[in-house]
């Protein structure tokens, strides 16, 4: 068999392993799930009022949609840092280590597994916030297809992220713990409140942080606000923390067992 | 003369300043059991985590099944099967669904793969929980359940790292027996153990190992000559025969509260006809003998007398 096709296989063993857990035991994907839900709601009906400067609840809603779509995703992959390192601890993967199958396959399992299942949470939170009154009226085929690519694309790179923060915790509890910057960036981004709402020195930090710039696209997607340059430094970001969190991972994962 | 199935030369590992083992030389021919035998911290697991492909020796090379270890692992890979000291199974899918992962990673075809799972959930007793999470095993279903995935590639060499270690006997034995029937159908096996009762049931040859060191090696009867610590133990329930037998023997150790005495032997039908002659000729009748073969303490603390290194502790990391 090729390497290629042997890759290939093996990585699809791997994938239907990691989906039949998460089929399994869908506690932990759904807990995550609660944190966006909540927010969202929390933000919409409880702070509302003061968060939309008096335009309105159904404005608020189309504002904070976006945004708490990708932050689902930065919820999703703590879980995929946690399943990671629960993983690593299991003697099943030094089995797979010991095996001629292609090595890589057990990360790509994980992580088309996790963007997979990220794509899911964005799509019931995404219900979630249609029910509440979230529409949108501009969006084209085309608009829609771009934000779901945008959203693949920026799961592919927190997953990565999140493999690292995974292989390199010794335990569940400290993968859930390095994970957690990847729940707490998009409360410093554009996505509850406008960047010019923030003070002066810290508007650069916001407006550059990986979330922000992927908030602003998508809500131009979907909304059809001003994208400006964000697509390409979301865009930036993205390739940026996959590759990084590509060579983090693999590079860590490659090293002998403890 | 055929390849050996494992042959390592000088094998060095280290973590940090702990030198776990300090080049060992093993070779293992075809289709017979050797048996790495020594207590926690010997270096057992890293000699077979070495072996196995699973992490790098520091120095020293080994050929398994002929390749190299360094150049070519997954050569390696492809003729052996490991079952590590920790079950190596997944725990949150059924012990159907690890079997037929390892099909699939093994590359059967599906009903190939099917066929192969069938047999060996059958042969090892877990048709009835097949269906289960195997999180809900006993220990000896999950090391039954480990033994079979790794059996799935049909391995020529098998690599076993403390196989019955927390089993009860009845799980023990029923282990020993399968791992008779592996080589009775030609397979090597490499075997860990803490017991020398284990290896002397199973091994063909052992390696008694120390600190990292190949202290003894041998067949079962070779290492138990070299070690003292065979005793014949007699009980009695009437004192006046136990004072008795006492004067009778020459050599003892006394033990007056359970009227016991502890003749040094080595267990050989001579010894222990002179002992008996002994007590014969006195008129003595003991009401228990029981003869006392050396065990890996006796193994471990003659072949260790001397030249063991005081400052470490027994337990040391692995």
């Amino acid at each position: 068999m090729s390497s290629l096709s042997l890759a290939v296989r093996d990585s699809n063993t791997m994938l239907r392993r990691n989906l039949l857990h998460a089929r399994r035991y869908p506690s932990l994907t759904l807990n995550l799930l609660l944190t966006p839900v909540m927010l969202l709601l929390l933000f919409v009906y409880i702070f509302g009022n003061a968060m939309s400067g008096g335009a309105g609840r159904s404005a608020y809603i189309a504002y904070l949609v976006p945004g708490i779509l990708l932050m689902t995703i930065g919820s999703t992959v703590i879980g995929t840092a946690v399943s990671v390192s629960t993983d690593m601890s299991e003697g099943i993967i030094a089995r797979f280590r010991t095996m001629a199958i292609h090595r890589g396959s057990i990360l790509v399992g994980h992580v088309i597994g996790s963007v997979i299942q990220s794509v899911m949470s964005v799509v019931l939170v995404g219900a979630v916030g249609v029910a509440i009154g979230f529409r949108s009226h501009h969006a084209t085929v085309l608009d829609w297809l771009a934000a779901f690519g945008l959203i693949v694309l920026f799961a592919l790179a927190l997953t990565w992220i999140a493999v690292g923060m995974g292989l390199v915790s010794p335990t569940a509890e400290a993968a859930s713990n390095n994970a957690m910057p990847l729940i707490l960036l998009p409360l410093l981004s554009s996505a509850f409140v406008p960047l010019h709402s923030m003070p002066g020195w810290f508007q650069p930090i916001a407006h550059y942080q990986p979330f922000t710039p992927a908030i602003e696209t998508l809500r131009g997607l979907l909304l059809g606000t001003h994208i400006g340059n964000n697509w390409w430094i979301a865009l930036a970001w993205c390739l940026g923390l996959t590759v990084l969190g590509y060579r983090w991972s693999t590079s860590t994962f490659n090293q002998d067992p403890k | 003369m055929t390849n050996p199935a494992i042959a390592a030369h000088a094998l060095r590992k280290s973590y940090g300043d702990k030198t776990v083992l300090d080049g060992i030389d093993i070779t293992v021919p075809e289709g017979t059991i050797f048996s790495l035998l020594g207590p926690n911290g010997a270096g057992k697991t890293t000699a077979v985590k070495i072996l196995s492909t699973l992490i790098s020796p520091d120095g020293g090379q080994a050929r398994v099944a002929g390749h190299d270890l360094t150049t070519d692992p997954q050569a390696v890979r492809a003729t052996i099967g490991v079952t590590g000291q920790f079950s190596a199974v997944d725990g949150l899918i059924t012990g159907e669904e690890n079997m037929l992962l390892m099909a699939d990673l093994h590359h059967l075809p599906k009903a190939e793969g099917h066929r192969v799972t069938t047999e060996l959930l059958e042969r090892f007793d877990l048709v009835e929980a097949a269906k289960k999470p195997a999180s809900t095993y006993s220990g000896g279903m999950k090391r039954r359940l480990d033994i079979a995935m790794t059996l799935v590639g049909d391995p020529r060499i098998i690599f076993l790292d403390e196989p019955t270690t927390g089993l009860d006997p009845r799980s023990r034995h029923t282990m020993w027996q399968i791992i008779r029937e592996l080589v009775a159908t030609g397979t090597t096996v490499f075997l860990t153990t803490q017991y020398l009762e284990e290896a002397d049931e199973l091994a063909d040859r052992i390696a008694v190992l120390n600190n990292g060191k190949i202290a003894a090696e041998g067949t079962a009867e070779e290492l138990k000559r070299l070690i003292p610590g065979g005793h014949v133990r007699l009980r009695f329930t009437d004192p006046i025969a136990y004072r008795s037998a006492a004067l009778a023997l020459t050599d003892i150790t006394h033990d007056d509260e359970t009227l016991s005495l502890q003749i040094p032997s080595d267990g050989t039908q001579n010894n222990l006809r002179f002992i008996l002659d002994r007590l014969d000729t006195a008129g003595i009748e003991a009401d228990e003998l029981t003869v006392h073969t050396p065990d890996l303490d006796d193994v471990f603390f003659a072949l260790t007398d001397g030249t063991g290194t005081p400052n470490q502790p027994k337990e040391a990391v692995r």
